[in-house]
């Protein structure tokens, strides 16, 4: 179905005209690439925008380029690559979903290439599905693998292939579906007209054997390049966001400070949890839990119906009085809220936590400002 | 197929995009209908006509919309010739092929066999061909219509003071921008290439001379980002981006939004 475009000057097979998906699902499908979209450019802007734009923008362009770029395919044709897979590998998949998004939000608002109404659709079928494929496939394939190595060019070549398949039959749910879900009544369809086991046989045929290996062939070919001419790329100097292996990280996303508060922040708020929790816990036991049936009844189960002694033993009953803990079962007295004592004590117990913390840190500034005599 | 070929049809696709963004540039400073209204109003109005189409259930009123489409783009400096060299036979060849079995597979009232091969045509199967047609047609003529009698500029603008983010309208601006430098970059590296090659070459090589001009293509396109980094940096760059909008929207331009959002909410009422 390589030919669902209108305007042949970049037939990458892919490019939904307008008219073809409904407008729930055209919807739908701005919704999954906006928030995509709004993911990308949170980490780009994080990692450092100046540097970032001119990048973006130029590997834009490259990828629209390249998409024109007529391939030689085995038997004789020529097929069309979109290029995700080196943006995937040279900027990481953050960065190559807004680049790709880019190309082909030009090609649309510019060329007619793709639709307006469908340009959510296509950002999220070939810049979104198609980073991630080829992320994913290139970072299995070459774990642990030196940046010259022979793998890395297969990978790149599977990488392409299947983010193109990948996105060629997402596509092909798209226009699937409409025909079941989009009608009149007389049971005409109003959109796409052929259903699942039509739309994704005759996309898939044309993906599998020349879009495809368009995009596995440019894909191999630029990496073998590039671990010639600048490995730099592949070893991630222009990566925008954490890496495959062996990359330069340039760090995004929370720092790791703001992230432990937040993990302890939610932690906290569960803590209540706990309320739910029967029975007690095997040997968290005091030394009055041996005078009580019922407690010795349960520590009999959970120790293999082996019977606690009749007697507390000796050293607990002499080492249970030395410390009486200020929110005994995790509820001070004052409070008849199971559930705001754990709150309760979670919160004094990271605000200890904290504060110790706060204070080895300071101390351990003052230690390094005294100078070395 | 010839060895250089690939080349060929390569750089026909380069000048098939230089040659469309003369011509845009060419209609959009002529005196037309579309070019005499606000860029915003443009913008809206037309992106809410292709939703219009597309909203649409019935071929009359989808119909309608690509008479006044058509008539739009005829008034606005776009010639007939163009509309249907590159929109209409383009449309008609690929979605026409894509439509064409749905006559034959959607199953429904059968209103005529094909004489030889005795295929049915059902009248749904009509109805969603002429229908998905009609309404691509239609859709792309607008959006033609925009792109032709609209600067790229004009556009983004437009596109901002629609509170798209000013990172991602900046980035656009400067994609188009170096998409031109890069188109004539390669265009240059192939012509060279092309003007070197003779005798038979193998389709390993072709590939391998592909992906070596798409390598130095890329090498190029980072270096070219980072001079770029640079001048902006030099200019005082640091992160915060400020774009001039200097339009001004006047009566008649408030007029023709609410005639295009009148024409789209009827025709989707008249469609429904």
């Amino acid at each position: 179905m390589s030919s669902i475009l209108p305007l042949p000057p970049r037939d990458t097979g892919m490019h939904i005209p307008d008219g073809y998906l409904s407008p729930s699902t055209c919807a739908v499908l701005y919704a999954l690439a906006a928030s995509g979209w709004y993911a990308a450019l949170r980490r780009v802007k994080r990692a450092f925008l100046t540097r970032v734009i001119p990048l973006i923008s130029v590997f834009a362009a490259f990828s629209f380029v390249v998409m024109m770029f007529n391939v030689p395919l085995p038997g004789g044709t020529t097929g069309h690559a979109v290029g995700v897979t080196v943006a995937t590998i040279v900027l990481g998949p953050w960065g190559s979903i807004l680049a790709v998004s880019l190309a082909l939000t030009i090609q649309a608002l510019f060329f007619g290439d793709g639709g307006i109404t469908t340009l959510g659709a296509n950002c999220f079928n070939m810049a979104i599905v198609g980073s991630f494929a080829a992320y994913g496939a290139y970072r299995l394939l070459t774990a642990r693998s030196a940046t010259g190595s022979r793998r890395k060019v297969w990978a790149a070549a599977v990488a392409g292939y299947l983010a193109i398949n990948v996105s060629a039959l997402v596509a092909a749910v798209e226009f699937g579906i409409q025909p079941s879900l989009f009608h009149d009544a007389s049971g005409s369809p109003l959109y796409a007209p052929y259903p699942l086991h039509i739309a994704i046989p005759a996309m898939m045929i044309g993906h599998l054997t020349f879009a495809g290996l368009a995009e596995a062939a440019i894909s191999a070919g630029l990496i073998a390049y590039l671990q010639k001419a600048d490995p730099s790329l592949l070893r991630g100097s222009a990566r925008l966001a954490p890496g495959i292996a062996g990359a330069t990280v340039i760090p995004v996303g929370h720092p790791p400070e703001r992230r432990l508060w937040l993990t302890v922040a939610v932690l906290m708020v569960c803590t209540p949890l706990g309320v739910l929790a029967v029975g007690s816990a095997w040997g968290e036991w005091s030394a009055a839990d041996f005078s009580n049936p019922a407690t010795r009844a349960s520590m009999a189960q959970a120790s293999g119906n082996q019977a606690p002694p009749a007697a507390v033993p000796g050293g607990l009953h002499r080492l249970s009085t030395l410390w009486t803990a200020p929110f005994p079962g995790y509820a001070p007295r004052f409070i008849r809220s199971a559930g705001f004592g754990y709150l309760l004590s979670a919160m004094f117990g990271v605000g200890v936590l904290a504060v110790v913390a706060l204070l080895a840190q300071i101390a351990g500034r003052r230690k390094g400002r005294t100078p070395l005599l | 197929m010839s060895d250089s070929s690939f080349m060929a049809l390569t750089l026909r696709g380069f000048a098939r995009a230089f040659s469309k963004a003369l011509l845009s540039e060419r209609t959009a400073a002529l005196p037309g209908f579309l070019q005499s209204f606000d860029p915003r109003v443009r913008v809206l109005g037309l992106f809410s006509l292709v939703l219009a189409a597309i909203l649409c259930r019935k071929m009359t009123v989808v119909a309608i919309l690509f008479l006044l489409a058509t008539t739009m783009a005829l008034a606005s400096c776009v010639s007939l010739a163009s509309l249907a060299k590159r929109v209409w036979i383009v449309v008609l060849a690929f979605t026409g092929i894509i439509a064409l079995p749905a006559l034959f597979v959607t199953p429904g009232d059968i209103i005529f066999r094909l004489p030889l091969l005795s295929l049915p045509v059902s009248a749904q199967g009509l109805q969603t061909a002429g229908l998905l047609l009609m309404r691509v047609e239609t859709a792309v003529t607008l959006t033609t219509a925009l792109v032709l009698c609209t600067p790229w500029t004009h556009i983004l603008k437009a596109l901002r003071s629609l509170h798209l983010p000013a990172e991602v309208v900046t980035m656009l601006a400067m994609t188009h921008r170096y998409v031109f430098l890069l188109i004539e970059t390669a265009n240059q590296m192939f012509e060279s290439r092309q003007s070197r090659t003779v005798g038979l070459v193998t389709g390993p090589e072709k590939r391998k001379m592909t992906a070596r001009t798409a390598g130095v293509l890329l090498s190029k396109s980072i270096d070219l980002s980072h001079e770029v980094y640079l001048a902006m940096v030099s200019r005082g760059f640091h992160g915060e981006i400020r774009l001039l909008t200097d339009f001004h929207l006047r009566a008649r331009d408030y007029a023709m939004l609410m005639a295009f959002m009148l024409a789209s909410g009827l025709a989707v009422w008249m469609g429904r």
